[in-house]
């Protein structure tokens, strides 16, 4: 098991995503954010567990519902929020939002509003880095529905075939936009398909973050090696519907309600408490430092300007 | 200068490149050992090696996908689409991906990769593997789009196209693979955006593209023997569109006739008569004309009554000298 300050930074990262998810709820239902949002509530430990085995040199790709992901790679807090709030201090200059969310400096290669439209790219950046024989690592991150696209089987074969380094990290969380698992897949397990590729595959409980830390590191490792690459699915659930104010008619109110009890951070926390690894005063210290952070990022979100009409030219060529 | 084939100024091009930047490498199916189902890669995996050389599975939009991340991270990869008709299977890695990453991520990466494809008819190679969809990505922003119509052209475009730092889809005509022209012995760039005047004159401007411009130059042979002396312009570029070029001349003629291998419909053709009209109404003395493509597929074996040829230019230049 990892040492303790590892489980500290991850209950740090797990409190953090939760805590700006929730405050970008908020201030999207107040009309503070232009377009839309999807947020990954509930699913922490996957982007916690994967994004904290991570060099600050690697990258990762991740999807509209990926700001957990990049919270967790250490994308910088005031910018990504100007970003979502579409301000010129954004690390996209407000042109990508929520959907789009990048930061170079924070290796957060590019969120993508297309389903299953990272893989391919994710190959890119592995490949540069075993190009320059550069010990960088990929991890690509993409929700369930991606597996059925052709760019999901596409990847794989490639990049099983040129041994890249890369982590195809499947969030499953049961949901593809408004259709269960059951109507779009046979497969229980998406891991399985990593087989027919030559490549390992592993299913994890995607709500308990020191296994799917475990997993991850045995994978980085692997793919810093030179061993090649892995899929590792962690399965998780989706409190919320796809978007942010989605009544969420397709799903039983019940059903709703049980994701709840998967909470991954109460059952850390837990487990963090029963074991003396923290106490009570512990969580309070570290709600009120994200919680200052937080009120900070919209402090600057807020006062940063929207961009003008001189933005709508630039950026499109080099 | 020598006589060199349009394949191989494009073959001479890709090695020129990949001695001068170790970051150039190329991918696509058969691009290896094969040397590409056109012979455009031929030789360079046995002088530059499997790193540099990589054969794939058929597989484009991982292609592309590969390709736009590790562009991203400075590497400058050329891809090669065996046909341009499968560009479509890899749509969303260009036109959603590839020609958005840019403006997007506000400017966070620059993309200096190429894509090249050969499109066109004349080998009788049926509705999907015979297409001009140049207009297609010509309507999307964020790429660059090229069209050489000679040797000297395609070796010129292509070495720019790999040192420029935007995506750039290199649109080649496999009817003129095996056509002969002079290249310089000496290196030599042909400048992205800009258009040539293949043969001057002052009754019609006839601007072409590709393949399209050795019809217009025929028609322009066909012509003088009536007294007519129309001025060819060779694109090169779609996009960006040297308007600048198009104007000079149809300021000097008052006529304009387009002439594209891809259907009418739609096309670059209708993109320039749009744009004459609205900004260079006063200097018309006729309607501008079109040629191109009917609106079908390209048919297997009717292309003769399919493609645009010298005559149907021959008959749009007659029809506006008539105003």
């Amino acid at each position: 098991m990892a040492d303790k300050e590892t489980l500290l930074e991850l209950l740090y990262l797990m409190l953090k995503v939760r805590r700006v998810e929730e405050c970008l709820l908020d201030v999207f239902a107040q009309g503070k954010i232009p377009g839309f949002i999807h947020v990954g509530i509930g699913q922490e430990a996957v982007a916690a567990g994967v994004c904290s085995c991570l060099k600050p040199d690697d990258f990762i790709f991740t999807t509209h519902r990926g700001h957990g992901q990049a919270l967790a790679k250490g994308i910088e807090l005031n910018r990504f929020m100007a970003e979502i709030y579409g301000r010129k201090d954004g690390f996209c200059k407000g042109k990508a939002g929520s959907m789009h969310v990048a930061s170079k400096e924070a290796g957060v290669a590019g969120s993508n509003g297309i389903v299953g439209a990272g893989l391919p790219i994710s190959l890119g950046t592995a490949f540069a880095s075993q190009y320059r024989d550069e010990n960088a690592v990929t991890v690509c991150f993409f929700g369930d529905g991606a597996s059925n696209q052709g760019t999901f089987h596409e990847s794989l074969n490639l990049a099983a075939l040129w041994n890249l380094p890369v982590i195809f990290c499947c969030e499953n969380n049961g949901w593809a936009q408004f259709t269960p698992q059951k109507v779009y897949m046979k497969l229980e397990n998406i891991s399985k398909r990593a087989e027919s590729y030559g490549m390992a595959g592993v299913t994890v409980d995607g709500d308990d973050v020191i296994k799917v830390r475990e997993e991850a590191e045995k994978a980085v490792s692997k793919a810093r090696k030179g061993e090649g690459p892995t899929l590792l699915e962690c399965k998780t659930h989706r409190w919320f519907g796809h978007y942010a104010g989605d009544p969420q008619k397709y799903r039983s109110p019940t059903e709703v309600e049980s994701t709840r009890e998967f909470d991954p951070i109460v059952k850390f926390e837990e487990f963090l408490l029963k074991s003396k690894f923290i106490d009570q005063a512990h969580v309070d210290t570290l709600e009120a430092k994200i919680k200052s952070e937080i009120q900070g990022a919209i402090d600057f979100a807020e006062s940063s300007p929207i961009a003008g009409p001189e933005e709508l030219f630039t950026d499109v060529y080099a | 200068m020598s006589e060199t084939r349009y394949i191989r100024a494009i073959a001479e091009a890709l090695n020129e490149e990949m001695a001068r930047d170790e970051n150039v490498f190329i991918i696509g199916e058969d691009v290896g050992g094969p040397g590409g189902a056109f012979s455009a890669t031929k030789g360079l995996l046995e002088k530059y090696g499997e790193r540099r050389i990589r054969d794939t599975p058929i597989s484009e939009s991982a292609i592309v996908g590969l390709a736009i991340g590790a562009a991203a991270q400075g590497l400058r990869p050329v891809v090669e689409i065996m046909f341009a008709d499968f560009l479509t299977v890899c749509m969303d890695q260009i036109v959603n991906q590839m020609a958005k990453t840019r403006y997007m991520f506000g400017g966070m990466y620059k993309l200096p990769m190429v894509i090249r494809a050969p499109g066109g008819g004349g080998l009788n190679a049926g509705p999907q593997h015979s297409q001009c969809l140049e207009s297609w990505f010509a309507h999307v922003p964020g790429m660059k789009v090229v069209m050489p119509a000679t040797p000297y052209d395609a070796k010129g475009l292509l070495k720019s196209a790999i040192r420029d730092d935007d995506p750039v889809l290199v649109l080649e005509n496999k009817a003129l693979y095996g056509s002969k022209g002079e290249v310089p012995d000496e290196e030599y760039l042909v400048p992205i955006g800009k258009a040539d005047v293949k043969k001057a004159g002052k009754d019609v401007t006839v601007v072409s593209a590709s393949r399209m411009v050795h019809q217009a130059l025929d028609a322009a042979k066909a012509l003088s023997k009536d007294g007519i002396d129309i001025e060819v312009i060779d694109l090169r570029t779609i996009s960006p569109l040297d308007k600048e070029t198009i104007f000079d001349s149809v300021e000097k003629t008052s006529k304009l006739v387009v002439a594209h291998e891809a259907v009418k419909a739609f096309g670059i053709g209708a993109e320039i008569a749009a744009l004459v009209g609205e900004e260079m109404l006063d200097y018309l003395d006729a309607p501008v004309l079109r040629v191109g493509a009917p609106f079908v597929p390209v048919p297997f074996n009717l292309e003769s009554f399919y493609l645009p040829n010298s005559q149907d230019v021959v008959t749009a230049v007659k029809k506006v000298m008539e105003y």
